[in-house]
């Protein structure tokens, strides 16, 4: 995995190209510069470094939402359904204390057990669950509350009555809500970010990944199953859309990177939410100052950046 | 001797083996046709009004008053973030579509005049890569948005598109919230988007600005899922309903607004347009 100083190499680099200014020749020479000391060292992960990110954001011992609100929340208090005609329960919402302040929180849960993994349906969403963190969006909106989202999810449920309840326009309008917010949000990658229903509440001011979480456009077996015709070549197919936090940091897709234990979050749960703590808490403080306004004026600007083309 | 005798006329009048049909069949209802009989009824079957795929350009022409169009954004590519190779190089997929549609991209925008109405027009077209949405259709339709806000009218989406453009991985979902936030800035600047869906919009497309027009229309037939039938069907293995997915499925759940068969979008397309321009005109 990278290192702490290449972290912060490229963490330097990002901000730097991301800046638009008018003919930096200043900067474009501090860009090569840092871009060489990056080269020199670290070789970038590799196809084997990638899918261990895939096992360990997967690993059946990872800690999930509900364990970090336990470990880093005071006065939490869940809160249950969509107020229109169910409580999916592979969403929690809710509010807490966190580090001196009410705030409200937004996080894919998965279950431990069978029975619980049934009951929370494996983790994936129903619109019905968007609709839920879209309620609790507008609560955190009209109280000044910031909001925290966890994102760990295989994918929104690709199910006949997720369908039918619309399962597309759900996801869509829980992003257009997140771009309308004035208050600061703040998410973090804690797993599995996989495609829409990731993105789903992932609009936020600060996006952060945990070192071996991944963030994908879709499942590696998909994508094998699609451009390999072969489930079996999801290896291949990790390797090739690069889900890993390193890449999704060097691509500008977030913002920053979240140290894990050594092992992986699953050996050391305590030590993962204390860092997970610091970063969320960092990010916090850095945007609460913001106005409103300016929040939402940003976080647009900041999406709309997003993309490679000549 | 009998090798010599000229069989071919016979051959030619063999009839089609089953299952082998006539390239130029309805798949709704077997009935042939020609090309040009086809184009003339706007790609629509004249037997059974069986929708066929609309290519972007020809779509335009069908909406746009004459000579109205014109096009913006036209020489953006894509790039290679990831280098990406599959089967073949993503670049070798890119100038083959390229090559095969005569578009630069799955997306053409532009401004245009529907009856008089001006307007912001963006459309897909899904022979280019399945209408999959990368960074330059992301980027396209985001300047659409903004043309339009610039010049005070209402865009016009059509949509065709099989989702997100894996070949280009997370920043292919990234246009997602990147066409999410181009529709709010959109509709924070007081203009109203107009989405039409047509076969097929679903995932990322469906999952993001499609989904977000003020009044949403399909085509009849049109498939408009997040997830489509054949990997719902496999992953819960579920009894999939007759019309699963399908416009009217979506028309009946409350999803969109109407379904609006392709010879009479152009009248509803204008109506829509005079009711939310300026009033007193």
């Amino acid at each position: 995995m990278a290192t702490d100083h290449e972290l912060r190499l490229r963490e330097r680099l990002t901000r730097l190209r991301g800046l638009n200014l008018l003919g930096g020749t200043r900067l474009s020479a501090e860009l090569e510069k840092l871009q060489r000391q990056l080269e020199r060292i670290q070789a970038a992960p590799t196809d084997e470094e990638i899918w261990r990110s895939v096992e360990l954001a997967r690993h059946q011992d990872r800690p999930y939402t509900l364990d970090y609100v336990e470990r880093l929340f005071e006065d939490w208090v869940e809160l249950h359904g969509d107020r229109g005609r169910a409580d999916d329960a592979a969403v929690v919402v809710g509010i807490g204390r966190f580090e001196g302040r009410t705030v409200a929180l937004i996080g894919n849960q998965k279950g431990r057990d069978i029975k619980e993994r049934t009951k929370r349906n494996f983790g994936m969403a129903y619109p019905e669950g968007y609709r839920k963190a879209m309620r609790l969006m507008e609560l955190a909106e009209r109280h000044g509350f910031p909001l925290l989202s966890l994102v760990d999810i295989p994918g929104a449920y690709p199910g006949v009555a997720a369908e039918q309840h619309g399962q597309g326009g759900a996801i869509a309008r829980s992003q257009a809500l997140m771009s309308r917010l004035g208050v600061p949000i703040v998410t973090c990658v804690i797993g599995e970010g996989g495609s829409g229903g990731a993105i789903a509440t992932a609009l936020a001011d600060r996006v952060l990944m945990q070192a071996n979480s991944i963030y994908t456009v879709i499942s590696p077996e998909g994508c094998a199953a699609i451009l390999w015709r072969d489930a079996a070549e999801a290896k291949k197919a990790a390797a090739a859309f690069k889900p890993d936090a390193v890449h999704c940091l060097e691509l500008g897709v977030i913002d920053s990177i979240v140290p894990e234990p050594e092992g992986g979050a699953h050996t050391d749960p305590d030590e993962a939410a204390r860092l997970l703590g610091e970063a969320l808490r960092d990010a916090l403080d850095e945007l609460e100052p913001i106005p409103a306004d300016e929040l939402k004026r940003t976080r647009r600007a900041k999406f709309r950046s997003l993309g490679v083309y000549a | 001797m009998s090798s010599r005798i000229d069989v071919s006329i016979e051959h030619r009048n063999v009839p089609e083996p089953p299952g082998k049909k006539h390239p130029n069949t309805c798949p709704a209802c077997d009935s042939h046709y020609r090309d040009d009989e086809l184009e003339a009824a706007l790609w629509v079957c004249p037997h059974c009004g069986h929708h066929f795929t609309m290519r972007a350009r020809t779509r335009i022409a069908s909406l746009a008053d004459e000579g109205s169009f014109s096009e913006e954004a036209a020489d953006l590519r894509s790039e290679d973030p990831l280098d990406f190779f599959d089967l073949r190089p993503y670049t070798e997929r890119l100038a083959e579509a390229e090559m095969k549609t005569g578009l630069g991209e799955a997306m053409v925008i532009g401004q245009a005049a529907i009856d008089g109405n001006g307007c912001e027009l963006a459309v897909m077209d899904f022979s280019f890569m399945g209408g999959s949405m990368g960074s330059v259709v992301g980027e396209k339709f985001s300047r659409a948005c903004d043309s339009a806000a610039q010049r005070g009218v209402p865009l016009v989406s059509i949509t065709a598109s099989g989702g997100a453009r894996m070949q280009e991985g997370i920043l292919s979902l990234m246009q997602l919230p990147k066409t999410v936030c181009a529709v709010e800035d959109l509709h924070d600047a007081g203009q109203p988007m107009i989405s039409v869906m047509t076969h097929p919009t679903t995932a990322g497309v469906l999952a993001s600005f499609a989904s977000l027009g003020d009044v949403i229309v399909a085509e009849p037939g049109a498939l408009l899922a997040f997830t489509g039938p054949r990997v719902v069907q496999q992953t819960t293995r579920e009894k999939l309903p007759e019309d699963f997915g399908l416009a009217e499925q979506n028309l009946r759940f409350g999803h969109i607004d109407a379904i609006v068969p392709r010879p009479e979008l152009r009248a509803y397309v204008t109506r829509l347009l005079r009711l939310f321009g300026p009033n007193g005109d």
